[in-house]
């Protein structure tokens, strides 16, 4: 008997006899704002910054506001940001360590937490979030949801290779509950709509 | 050998007053924060409900779900394996390792590979691992273990963790500002995400419908191992089951909240299919899971998600640390855990508790804890585990209960015991007044004291 045989008969021999599966619509009862400005509120509480913009030239303009980028590697596949961003072509996907500024689309933002919904089809290699020092996701304006069980009406059926939710910069609090962003992540991070 | 008990171990935590109060207090400020964020949510006891009853479903039809989750993760180019013990899961670690020919591993937080003694074991065979979060690679570099299962370092102090840096990764020395010794273990383990070939991480969650795993972090520690290693490696015991991907939709609303009272965890990764030219590994382990899925009184200790809430809330583990559980996960969670493992070496820990009941209220998948606390105890005095003079004292007590006359005398010998010869009940060999503060004793039992005043009010 292998070890999965094994394990398998043990299961079976000990589950208790079947429980229904609970119903989930109760949960798309409950009003929940999804507005921006909620989700704003929640983002900033955990550290990120949302923007309300009208078109991409003024994202561009908030970005030359924030961020020194003289010298520094800033990468994005979104056409739109060619005057200061470079697509990411190579295939080492280590070739991103010096990466200052990265600018990715993300689907959806989840008012309730603060979090957007990346995948793996929407950018080359799926360590582009993680490793920059700083992190903006662009996200279409009428893309908010409620909570994260409309969230996953939206992608229960979707395929990927990769997905997550993101919700705000890399951040710690290991060191005597010490809050410090930053931790092996993106020091900062920024949604904005447009 | 015997191990030093949960008392003998606090004994020694609680003679750092200072320690033991900051200790407190902190995880009690964390217990606030959960309380602050879910009354935020209107839906709160629904969600709980829900989680609930989806964890027990799946509990039912585990043999079921465990086989769709191995078709759908093999589908998807996934490496399926299934240890029985931790044994089996270190060797299958080590296989995966020495057939790529690597022999440096980067680990994020599985608090299944340290009930499995991994790094010990992959050490002895010459494979150099190093965990990257945070608050586990003090631990490693202090030569410690966790304290807590989310606040793995609680237990330590700034300076020390200042000193350590200052030895391993060069640090001034007298720098303990948690902001710079962050940013030391970033710059030093974004070498190793960069260099390692091979990334282990835990399991938050497993679909059975689509074969992924899903994993929260909120240093990222996770993805910055696994997308730039050829080989991920995801240990996951088999009661992280959920049937399908909307069920996240309960799951990931409750656990941070009830962790540490933010929304969501920074990351919430969903690892479906290896990257091209990669390979993905996900370790099926048992190791006494299906042992506790047969046990009616304690099975529901399987649908814990390991948030850590029931901790931050007990009096106890507050006031006596992680540590003194002797146990890999520490606190209620633990102490009706731990038995299932070893009910002999950890016969104390259901005893560790003033079954308040404060743990069942917090937990985000009502696990009846305090219940199972006070139902192990049971286990533990009939299969002839507990301490034998405390076994004694209650077989007397249970005779002087049953009576009435006996019990009347029994009372006012002790009145009179401690009031005249306080010694005899309060000495190093009574095992019960060890642990406890004796109270004031009283002129009369309520029964002497109802006698006369009812007359004088008639």
């Amino acid at each position: 008997m292998t070890s999965r045989d094994e394990i398998l008969a043990a299961v079976k021999q000990n589950q208790p006899e079947l429980i229904d599966l609970p119903a989930l619509d109760l949960f798309f009862e409950t009003e929940n704002p999804s507005d921006i400005a909620s989700f704003s509120k929640v983002l900033e509480a955990i550290g990120g910054k949302a923007y309300e913009v009208n078109d991409y030239s003024e994202i561009i303009a908030q970005i030359k506001y924030d961020f020194l980028l003289e010298g520094k590697r800033v990468v994005s596949d979104l056409p739109e940001f060619s005057a200061i961003a470079k697509p990411y072509t190579g295939t080492d996907n280590h070739e991103l360590a010096d990466v200052e500024l990265m600018i990715l689309p993300a689907h959806f933002a989840v008012a309730e937490n603060g979090a957007c919904w990346i995948s793996s089809e929407l950018f080359a290699d799926p360590i582009m979030p993680f490793i920059p020092q700083h992190l903006i996701l662009i996200v279409k304006k009428e893309n908010v949801v409620a909570t994260m069980n409309q969230a996953y009406a939206l992608i229960a059926t979707k395929d990927y290779a990769y997905a997550a939710f993101i919700a705000g910069p890399s951040k710690t609090a290991d060191i005597e509950q010490s809050l410090v962003l930053g931790a092996h992540g993106p020091k900062s991070m920024k949604v904005f709509f447009v | 050998m015997k191990v030093a008990d949960h008392a003998e171990r606090s004994r020694i935590f609680n003679k750092d007053v200072d320690r033991v109060d900051w200790h407190d207090e902190t995880l009690w400020f964390v217990r606030g924060k959960r309380d602050k964020t879910i009354h935020q949510i209107p839906e709160w006891e629904e969600l709980r409900n829900t989680a609930s009853q989806i964890k027990a479903h799946t509990l039912s039809n585990l043999h079921y779900y465990l086989q769709e989750f191995e078709k759908n993760a093999t589908a998807n180019g996934v490496t399926v394996h299934w240890a029985k013990d931790g044994a089996a899961h270190n060797q299958i670690v080590l296989e995966i390792l020495k057939k790529n020919k690597i022999n440096q591993m980067v680990k994020s937080k599985s608090m299944l590979t340290e009930e499995c003694h991994l790094n010990h074991f992959l050490e002895e065979n010459e494979v150099e691992v190093i965990d990257s979060d945070l608050g586990e690679r003090i631990l490693q570099l202090a030569k410690d273990t966790p304290s807590h299962i989310v606040l793995p370092c609680i237990h330590m102090k700034k300076e020390e963790i200042g000193e350590l840096f200052h030895e391993h990764l060069g640090t001034p020395a007298g720098n303990a500002d948690p902001q710079f010794l962050t940013a030391a273990a970033r710059e030093s383990l974004r070498n190793t995400f960069l260099n390692f070939k091979a990334a282990l991480t835990g399991v938050n969650f497993a679909i059975a419908e689509t074969g992924e795993i899903v994993v929260a972090t909120n240093e990222g520690n996770a993805d910055m191992g696994v997308h730039l290693a050829d080989v991920h490696i995801a240990s996951m015991g088999i009661e992280k089951l959920i049937p399908q991907r909307k069920h996240l939709g309960v799951f990931l609303r409750i656990l941070t909240r009830s962790a540490t009272g933010q929304p969501i965890t920074t990351y919430s990764s969903h690892f479906k299919k290896p990257g091209a030219g990669k390979e993905m590994h996900i370790i099926l382990v048992d190791n006494g899971r299906t042992r506790q899925l047969g046990r009616a009184d304690f099975r529901n200790s399987l649908k814990c998600i390991r948030c850590g809430a029931c901790m931050n809330t007990c009096p106890v583990y507050r006031r006596s640390g992680g540590h003194s559980y002797h146990n890999v996960i520490a606190g209620p969670i633990g102490s009706i855990l731990a038995p299932n493992l070893d009910m002999k070496e950890h016969a104390d820990l259901p005893f560790a508790s003033t079954l308040c009941g404060s743990c069942s209220n917090v937990c985000p998948v009502k696990i009846d804890i305090h219940d199972q606390l006070y139902k192990w105890r049971q286990v533990i005095v009939k299969e002839g585990y507990v301490d034998p003079a405390k076994k004694v004292a209650m077989e007397v007590m249970a005779k002087a209960l049953a009576s009435p006359t006996l019990y009347r005398l029994a009372g006012k010998a002790a009145r009179t015991t401690l009031k005249y010869a306080p010694f005899v009940v309060n000495n190093k060999f009574n095992a019960w007044y060890l642990h406890r503060e004796m109270p004031e004793v009283p002129k009369s039992s309520f029964g002497e004291w109802y006698q006369k005043n009812r007359k004088n009010n008639d």
